[in-house]
Order: structure tokens, then sequence, then C-alpha cells
């Protein structure tokens, strides 16, 4: 099986999460983690604790890409449109992006999303993604 | 204390993709601005350059790479990064040595050399860089993020594809005569709506090209001003280049992740509606004075994003503005007179200070073509990536 294309950023557990990290004085969430400070500025703690975030959120907004992206996006010789999704996490209050996979494209702001972890654009390495809760 | 400093010249080096050293427009525009001011190099105190990325390490360093082929006079020297933000930076850096009284007279210039596509994150592996990470993992263009905003405006407020085509046609029309423009010529809803699909729901026609430009400003004390005889110059009366607060709550390039939420409250103002706000306040000045505005419109539905940020009208009202031709010339308050970006395609370092030449040659009666009639205050308006605020006040 491929390899994770970053460390640290998500599990490949049969049941996967995106890792971040906690503050443990003032419980706001980082992802991608932050080991060393805390970002809220009425905050000092330094104590972040890695957590999983939410496995399912809500679309904040979406695309369908048309064009390849330029590397280090995976150059493929047979371009796929991909998607791509700004999604919502409710417990997080944050907003998270990933790309889209499954049918997602008649998606509408505010649908419900879960997260899967699945072969990159190249097959090379495994990437999170968003799919539309059936 | 007045807080103003005088604009004294303003020059640009025409945008396009000509290919050659960024120096060399970041030269022509100094000297055009210098010309304008009619004040000679050698009597320049300070230069402030924004710095290019794209151009290895002369660009790093553009504000002594400008001087050096100005010819080294001894001038203080600094070089501004704040991405598309940096020709903001460096005109603040220069005003706030104006109104320290550490010199009367600065030059502030940006140029850039542009390639041919996307912009794309420097080489290497950067899993610490979310500017590499983002298209590493996501494909993440900026149209995708341009993509997230207007699917937004369609979802929540009506907004369609005519409204932008509008926004297009508009712009189009406004930069047909401007010398300093790179694309001169009307365009039709037909081939907006009929252009490719690049980042659904936004055609090529929706989203600016990358450009080669420059563009430079000399700004003076007023006392100088006045010692050379003009006792009413176009006024710098504000600059914001605030960051954001946390949490910051909507997603910007280059971010993966927004801030969370989750044990404070997100700021009543957002990030952009917060530029617009700390330039007002330092003005002592609203929206309602605004005779006309340069928005960053790298796409054309995020133009009318701008619109609400600035004060226009309300949230979700912009699409009414478009439509009644409110903010195209002859309307109620002209938005980017200049063609904006539409017409010029970005030359990033150079394109916060583009904007001030504008507002500065409309306030002057000079905007031969596109002139806004009785055009007393302007404002300028962008955002550099990685939280940089870019807006500035002129006034006459
Ligand atoms: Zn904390």
């Amino acid at each position: 099986m491929p390899a994770p294309a970053v460390e640290g950023f998500f599990t490949t557990d049969p049941e996967p999460a995106l890792l971040g990290t906690r503050c443990s004085d003032c419980g706001t969430y980082h992802f991608p983690a932050e080991t060393f400070f805390c970002r809220n500025p009425a905050c000092s703690g330094t104590t972040l604790e890695q957590v999983t975030l939410s496995s399912r959120g809500t679309v904040w907004s979406w695309t369908m890409n048309r064009y390849a992206a330029p590397p280090p996006f995976p150059q493929t010789e047979a371009f796929e449109p991909y998607g791509v999704a700004a999604v919502e996490l409710a417990e997080e209050r944050m907003i998270v992006l990933g790309m889209l996979t499954g049918d997602f494209e008649t998606l509408k702001i505010g649908d419900e999303v879960e997260l899967l972890v699945e072969p990159h654009v190249d097959g090379e390495t495994l990437i999170w993604k968003w799919k539309p809760v059936a | 204390m007045s807080k103003d400093v005088a604009v004294l010249g303003a020059g640009m080096h025409p945008w396009g993709k000509w290919g050659r050293n960024f120096v060399e427009y970041g030269v022509h525009a100094a000297r055009a601005a210098l010309a304008d001011a009619g004040v000679d190099w050698q009597d320049v105190q300070f230069i402030a350059g924004g710095e290019t990325v794209r151009n290895g390490y002369a660009g790093y360093v553009a504000g002594s790479s400008i001087a050096q082929a100005l010819g080294w006079s001894g001038a203080r020297v600094a070089t501004a990064y704040a991405a598309c933000a940096s020709g903001a930076s460096a005109i603040d850096i220069a005003r706030a040595r104006i109104l320290a009284g550490l010199c009367d007279v600065a030059l502030v210039v940006g140029a850039d050399t542009t390639p041919k596509g996307f912009l794309a994150p420097s080489g290497g592996t950067r899993t610490q860089d979310p500017d590499w990470l983002r298209f590493f993992l996501l494909g993440a263009t900026n149209p995708t993020y341009f993509a997230f905003y207007a699917r937004r405006r369609m979802e929540l407020y009506g907004s369609t594809e005519k409204d932008w085509a509008a926004v297009k046609i508009k712009n189009a029309r406004h930069g047909l005569s401007n010398p300093n423009a790179r694309y001169r010529k009307e365009v039709t809803e037909e081939e907006i709506l009929a252009s490719a699909m690049v980042s659904e729901p936004l055609r090529l026609l929706n989203i600016c090209t990358t450009s080669d430009g420059g563009a430079a400003v000399l700004l003076t004390s007023l006392e100088y001003a006045r010692k050379k005889g003009i006792s009413d110059p176009v006024k710098v009366s504000a600059v914001s280049t605030v960051t954001p607060r946390f949490p910051k709550t909507v997603i910007d390039l280059p971010d993966i992740a927004t801030d969370s939420a989750a044990a404070a409250a997100p700021p009543e103002l957002t990030f952009r509606d917060s530029i617009a706000a700390a330039a007002y306040e330092e003005a002592d000045l609203g929206p309602e004075d605004l005779d006309l505005a340069e928005v960053y419109d790298l796409s054309t539905a995020l133009e009318l994003d701008w619109y609400e940020n600035i004060g226009l009208c309300k949230e979700g009202e912009a699409e009414r503005l478009i439509r009644d031709g409110d903010t195209t010339l002859g309307g109620r308050i002209p938005v980017n007179p200049s063609g904006g970006l539409a017409c010029f395609g970005e030359a990033v370092p150079a394109q916060a200070i583009a904007q001030v030449c504008e507002v500065t040659w409309q306030l002057q009666g000079r905007a031969q073509g596109r002139q806004v009639e009785d055009a007393n205050v302007g404002l300028t308006i962008n955002q550099g990536l990685f939280g940089h605020g870019s807006s500035v006040i002129l006034t006459k």
C-alpha cells in the first residue's frame, strides 16, 4: 500500500481521521498540527496534545478544477479534472480543505461530507479526501 | 501633527508580457515618477522596493537592485515583502520615515517579471510551507480559492455568471484608453460565457492573468511639497497594513485550514472588512466619502466581495451595484477606473503601487479617457498571502 503523502497529517486506520493538536490551556484546535505554540493571542499555552479531528463536516464551498495544477501537484499523463472542497467542522469550528471523491458534482453549501483516505492523483501516495454522505 | 504625506510623482512601465529583467521596469517607472515630481534621483533620501520572489537574489533585494540601476547615491534603502501587499508595505515604510522626520523625499518602486500560467511555489520539498503543501496535497491553485468565494456568492446571494461578466465588461471598457494597461479591448458577455471553465464556477475570462510591469511613487513631506510650490498635492492619508485578528474563519490562500473558533469568538469584522476599516479610521473618513476605489479583482466575482468589504453596500447586495451601473464610470462610485487587474494582469510587487498611481492621477484630474468627475477621495485595497492587509486612502 502507498504511504501517506505527508507524515503526521492523518491516520490510515479503517476509519481514518485528520491529525491536529488541541491547546490544553484554551482548547483551540490546530490543523496542520502546531506543536510549539497556541495561535490564540489570549493564550500563552505551549502544551498541545495530538487529537483526531471530526471525520464529518459540512461544505463551506467547493470547486472542480479543469486545468492541471503546476508541480509540486503530481503530474499525470492523462489529466482528470479534480474537485477541492472547503469543509466546516462543527466541534473544532474551523474549515479544512481536501480533495473531493465520490459523486460530488451536485454538492451544495451545507451538504454533509465524510473523510476518506485514498490514493493521490498519481497513485503514488495516500491523501485525505472528502466524500458526500449518501 | 498631520499624518499626511504628499504624492509628488507617479509613474509606471506599461503592463505586458515583455520578458525583460524586472529592474528595467522598475527603473522606467522610477524615472517616470521622478520626472512627474520634478525631483532629481540624487535628491531622494530613501528608496523602498517591493520584493519579487521570482527573479532570484536581485528580486529579494529589489530596493537596492533598483537603486544600483538608478546609480548608487547613498540613499537609505529597504525592501518589503508582503506578497500582493508588498507595494503597500513599501509605501508604509516610506511614509513612516517621512512622518518621523527622518527624511523628506522617498521613492517607492515595485516591478515584476512573471512566468506563464498559474503562479506556482518555488521548487524543493517543504512540508512545513503551506504554500507548497496546498499545491502538493490539494492542487489548490489560486483560482481554487477564488472559486470558493464565487460559489458562495452564487448560492448565498444569487450572484450569476452574468453579473461576473458585467464586471469584466465594465473593467475592459474602463481600461480601453489606459496607456499602461496590458489588455485594451472590449469583451462581450458571449465571449466571457464561452471561455474555458477553469475552476468552477469561474471561467478563464473571470480570472486575472499574471503580467510584467513596474510602478513607482515619489512621496515627500507636505513641507517639502510646499517649498516646491505645490500647496495642494494629492496626499496619502492612510495606509492599512493590518494582520487578521484571531480566529480568522474565512479560508484564504495559501491556507489548508482556517483558525479554530472553538475557544475564542470570531472577530466582528472579517479580515477583508478589517483592512478597509483600519484605513477609514486612520483617515477619519468613511465609505460615503469615497469618489472612487481601486480594488483587487483577482476574479470578477471577488470584485463584488470587495464592494461589501469596503462598505459600498451591505453584505449580499453587491450584485445590485453592478447591475445598476453604480460602479461604472459616470455611476455613483466608480470602481477600477484604471481597468483593474482585468486589464492589467497581476505584477505582484508593483500592483498595489499601480493602484496608488491610478488614484493619484484621478485626484489630479489627469486620468485621460477614464476620469472620474470631481474626484477628491480614493481608496485602494488588496490582500496579500499569509495575512497582509493593503489599503491606501488618498485625498486632495
Ligand atoms: Zn491556547
